[in-house]
């Protein structure tokens, strides 16, 4: 019986009928707080408790699919591609709005998480909290973070962000288009994009070529910004 | 037809694994600098905009990838079990952080794009009047 629940069929089967149910449930209630993630997550974690199975056991069980990530930051190539017009119209304001937002956010994080005494290897898991999962977890692996912190700080990161944005773009009296989309999308990776695209067509776009700006400028400015405060 | 299909998604899966690897391997000359996946994305997107690669061919693949990401980073998130000490230790200093900095992010993009926009409007605007009295 053990084996069969540590073989990787038995695994790989697991986590993906697991991730879709909580899918499902998410687009029934529609409630950004029943995050798939946030759902699949414990659920499966109570799941490795209650049949005794060591987490490294599980490890090697989804190695398949862990390995997409990678593929998956490519791919996001492609979708920086289809918004190139938007970038081709604007790319200048577009890049330095944010890159220094892309600072901004990581010099924060040091600086408030070091102020309560936080060690290097938790700053590191939260240096990209603004930027997509994967991308974000391939950054703290690199620089020494907790790959699993990373992902789990990104997507309440993500939730926060799509929920409070539009109020402070409306409180801040933006009224650009661009940078309504531009702000969700690189605070708030893809749920801030949902969120933008719930604004309108031309938001969603911007919001969505943000995400994969901030990824690429964030994984360049990390190592940067790391070596001169650490 | 349906066999061309097969082709089809084999290549664009070939084509995102040759990018990876073109990544890593760019990543491995800079000394681990940048991540190898990321590095393979910024190629895809140059080498779409170059015309190097179909948009056609890659796009299937892209999108299946793209739209099922949650999935893709579960199995890791699940390693968050091993972390709970760390974070019950310091659940302030990280919700805090994270808290105050998105905040600061929405704020500095919204309002320095805004203002990058109104400085080229502006500057249109000037142009077109000293062109209007010439």
């Amino acid at each position: 019986m053990h084996t069969l629940l540590t073989s990787e069929i038995f695994i790989l089967t697991l986590v993906t009928g697991i991730y879709l149910a909580a899918l499902w449930l998410y687009r029934k209630t529609k409630l950004s707080i029943l995050h798939p993630l946030l759902v699949s997550i414990p659920v499966l974690a109570l799941f490795l408790r209650v049949f005794d199975i060591p987490f490294e056991t599980f490890e090697a069980g989804s190695r398949m699919i862990n390995f997409l990530l990678g593929p998956t930051v490519v791919a996001l190539g492609y979708l920086l591609y289809e918004q190139r017009d938007h970038l081709k119209a604007n790319g200048i304001s577009i890049i330095i709005s944010v890159f220094i937002g892309s600072i901004i956010g990581i010099v924060s994080v040091i600086l408030i998480a070091r102020w309560f005494g936080a060690d290097h290897e938790l700053i590191a898991s939260l240096e990209p909290k603004s930027v997509t999962t994967p991308i974000a977890m391939s950054i703290a692996e690199r620089t020494g973070g907790i790959p699993a912190i990373a992902a789990v700080v990104v997507i309440v990161v993500g939730i926060f962000g799509g929920i409070v944005g539009p109020f402070i773009l409306d409180h801040l009296g933006i009224k650009s288009r661009i940078a309504r989309g531009l702000a969700l999308g690189s605070a708030a990776h893809g749920l801030g994009t949902a969120r933008a695209m719930e604004l309108g067509a031309i938001e969603g776009a911007i919001s969505g070529l943000a995400i994969g700006l901030m990824g690429i400028i964030t994984a360049i400015l990390v190592p940067i910004i790391e070596m001169i405060f650490f | 037809m349906h066999y061309s299909l097969q082709v089809n998604m084999l290549l664009g899966i070939f084509i995102i694994l040759l990018f990876y690897a073109l990544g890593e391997l760019f990543s491995w000359l800079m000394g681990g600098f940048i991540p190898g996946s990321v590095l393979g994305m910024v190629l895809l997107f140059v080498s779409l905009c170059l015309k190097l690669v179909k948009a056609d061919i890659v796009r299937p693949v892209a999108r299946f990838l793209t739209d099922n990401m949650g999935l893709f980073f579960l199995p890791a998130g699940v390693g968050i079990i091993n972390a709970m000490d760390i974070l019950s230790q310091y659940w302030q200093a990280v919700l805090t952080a994270c808290a105050v900095s998105t905040l600061a992010v929405i704020i500095t993009v919204a309002c320095i794009q805004e203002r990058l926009e109104k400085k080229k409007a502006a500057a249109a605007n000037n142009m077109t009047t000293t062109k209007n009295k010439n």
